[in-house]
């Protein structure tokens, strides 16, 4: 059964268009983060399902349920607030049991869900606790114990990591990734952090400007992006986009000019192309050579050294930033003119409007 | 010790010397002088004569001022908790964002801002049983007005209302000033966790503002114990002391008697007592506390 529907979601702040007819479904037990920029929709969108906010139009339905004129507390959904949001005056447990007595639910399983979540969490320790004589670490995983006692059909997850710091992060990230295979409820999670989503997430959902931008795998997200914005949002460091011309010619597939001259030979289908064209590179696909013997020379002028890999940032002689990446052992330095030489195989085309045109996989 | 310790003390001695000056001369010796005059019989003129505890043995023998203390503890249990019940429940209904609950704060604000004087006459309007606002409304309805002002069972109440009234304004800002640091999210929270609003209000909000209900009562409490204009301008302590508070007494001991020293005796009496009273509230709740 589809665990989550959206229909058609639309919502505004008076004026202000926040939501702009999203449509979306989820698998059972899918794990689906929502990712984009601050002012993209996303929160909203995770609020709306939660019953926090109501949307003015569209549906909400939870395992054929229709959810959204019930009130939050009806609609089988649990949340983890970004700032965890505990009752500060009541203990660990208190914290867990509240939702449950209110539901109803008899002493004795209350204090069953407890405990198993304690022991998946390992908080059995901290239960007679006060959320403010606990780490930040710790209250996170009260608040996902709050979440996981009532056994609803939908976890949302408001931007879980981000109040953590870097070690706890990852190893949290690691935690809740182990997590979401015990339980049987599809989760849903909005972050600004691509890592998170790219590794978490059995599927993303790219947000921007009101709308679902795409929705797909990551790596399907990442590979084959479905604009311009999703394939600059997705990756770090960013893709670099280079304007770029059709050039007239007889093959399949299309060649391109860019400003500074040089002329690339893409694996996108000529079809459908036209006009003004920017032509998408990964940093991987950038790969740095002695001056003149790439497609390009380009001037450094910043050099990250990652250990395995070293990023190289350069300047095309048009002005345009473009990221290569080269290898760890690399002797470029600020200041130095280098080549670059394009691995059109995996380049993306955008057209005018920024829809992307992908490559087709090398026979 | 560092190089210019001494200095940097004197310094900060030279910031709070002046407060605490002020402080020493007009409470400190004051209450000293007070404990010594109230051994004495006295006069305002400064006559002087030793008499050891017999102030005190007077009062406590005094049924005008047994009559005053009761006046005083029925006023203080008329007026704190509903003070307090009033005022949290004006500040849950005004606590939103929006311009009518602006202008409803201000107005009922706008009382503490009156002198006594003022809210006084305010009352007397109101609750004369000649032509006053009740009254005119009660005969309105065909019934007998009510003698609010010369009735002793009513005496106590119309002083109690009159100083809720008055007093509303602050106790409902600090209730507002506590409900805004209370974080949205945890109302959010307890919408998920299918808390009711009656739930919401008693798991969540009040817990939230434990400290500044304890504030509220402890500061009312002190203050109405020490009530006293309200009571000498809108009765004048009767009918009959019916509405004499302890403050009041000592007011017309010492300047209607002229008798400092009885009057000071009395006063003495009532520091203690606030300060007990005070005290046990605050070791009520920060015993409860540390159990917690």
């Amino acid at each position: 059964m589809a665990s989550l529907e959206l229909h058609d979601v639309r919502k505004a702040y008076g004026d202000t268009l926040v939501l702009d007819g999203v449509s979306l479904a989820m698998e059972a037990r899918e794990f689906v983060a929502f990712l984009g920029p601050s002012g993209s929709g996303k929160s909203t969108l995770l609020r709306i399902i939660a019953g926090l906010e109501m949307p003015d139009g569209g549906e909400v339905v939870l395992e054929g349920r229709r959810i959204d004129r019930l009130p939050p507390g009806d609609r089988d959904v649990a949340m983890v607030f970004q700032h965890y949001a505990l009752y500060p005056h009541m203990s660990v447990r208190e914290n867990m049991a509240f939702g449950l007595r209110n539901a109803r639910v008899p002493g004795d399983e209350i204090e069953r869900r407890i405990a198993d979540a304690a022991r998946i969490l390992e908080i059995e320790a901290q239960l007679d606790r006060k959320p403010g004589q606990m780490s930040g670490g710790q209250r996170q995983r009260v608040a996902i114990g709050r979440a996981i006692v009532k056994h609803p059909k939908l976890f949302l997850l408001d931007e879980p990591l981000s109040n953590l710091d870097a070690a706890l992060r990852t190893r949290t990230r690691v935690e809740l990734a182990q997590l979401r295979l015990r339980v049987d409820a599809a989760v849903i999670m909005v972050t600004h952090d691509q890592a998170e989503a790219m590794t978490l997430a059995d599927r993303i959902v790219v947000m921007n400007d009101r709308r679902i931008q795409q929705v797909g795998a990551p790596m399907e997200i990442y590979s084959r992006p479905a604009n311009a914005f999703v394939a600059s949002f997705v990756g770090s460091p960013a893709i670099t986009l280079a304007p770029a011309e059709l050039l007239p010619g007889e093959g399949a597939f299309a060649r391109v000019r860019l400003a500074s001259g040089a002329e690339v030979e893409t694996r996108v289908r000529r079809e459908g192309l036209n006009g003004d064209l920017r032509l998408g590179i990964r940093p991987e696909n950038l790969a740095i050579t002695a001056p003149g013997a790439g497609n390009i020379d380009a001037k450094v002028e910043l050099v990250e050294r990652l250990g395995d890999r070293t990023l190289v940032y350069a300047r095309l002689p048009q002005g345009l930033q473009v990221t290569a990446q080269d290898e760890g052992s690399s002797r470029v330095r600020v200041g130095d003119t280098v080549g670059l030489r394009i691995d059109s195989a995996d380049a993306h085309l955008f057209d005018a409007d920024g829809t992307a045109h992908h490559a087709e996989p090398a026979a | 010790m560092r190089q210019g310790g001494l200095a940097r003390r004197l310094e900060g001695f030279a910031f709070v010397g002046p407060f605490l000056l002020l402080y020493v001369f007009l409470l400190i010796y004051p209450l000293f002088l007070g404990i010594g005059i109230s051994f004495h019989r006295a006069d305002l003129f400064g006559a002087r004569q030793w008499v050891g505890f017999d102030n005190y043995a007077r009062l406590l023998a005094d049924p005008v001022f047994h009559q005053s203390l009761i006046n005083t503890f029925k006023l203080t249990l008329l007026i704190v908790p509903a003070l307090t019940i009033v005022a949290l429940a004006l500040a849950l209904a005004l606590n939103r964002a929006t311009r009518t609950a602006a202008v409803f704060r201000g107005l009922f604000f706008s009382s503490s801002v009156l002198s006594v004087t003022i809210v006084t006459l305010i009352w007397r309007f109101i609750l004369t049983p000649d032509a006053g606002l009740v009254a005119e409304a009660m005969q309105a309805l065909g019934k007998e007005p009510v003698p609010f002002l010369s009735d002793p069972n009513l005496t106590i109440p119309a002083l109690a209302i009159t100083t809720i009234w008055w007093s509303i304004g602050l106790p409902m800002m600090l209730f507002l000033a506590g409900l805004q640091q209370i974080p949205g999210d945890i109302y959010e929270a307890a919408a998920l966790d299918r808390a009711g609003r009656w739930t919401t209000f008693r798991r969540v909000t009040l817990p939230s503002l434990r400290r500044t209900v304890i504030l509220v009562v402890m500061l009312q409490t002190a203050a109405q114990l020490q009530i006293f204009g309200q009571a000498q301008l809108l009765t004048a302590g009767g009918p009959s002391g019916s509405s004499r508070p302890v403050v009041l007494f000592i007011y017309e001991v010492a300047f209607g008697r002229w008798e400092l020293g009885y009057a000071i005796a009395a006063a003495e009496m009532l520091f203690l007592l606030v300060l007990a009273v005070t005290l046990i509230q605050y070791w009520a709740v920060t015993r409860r506390e540390t159990e917690q």
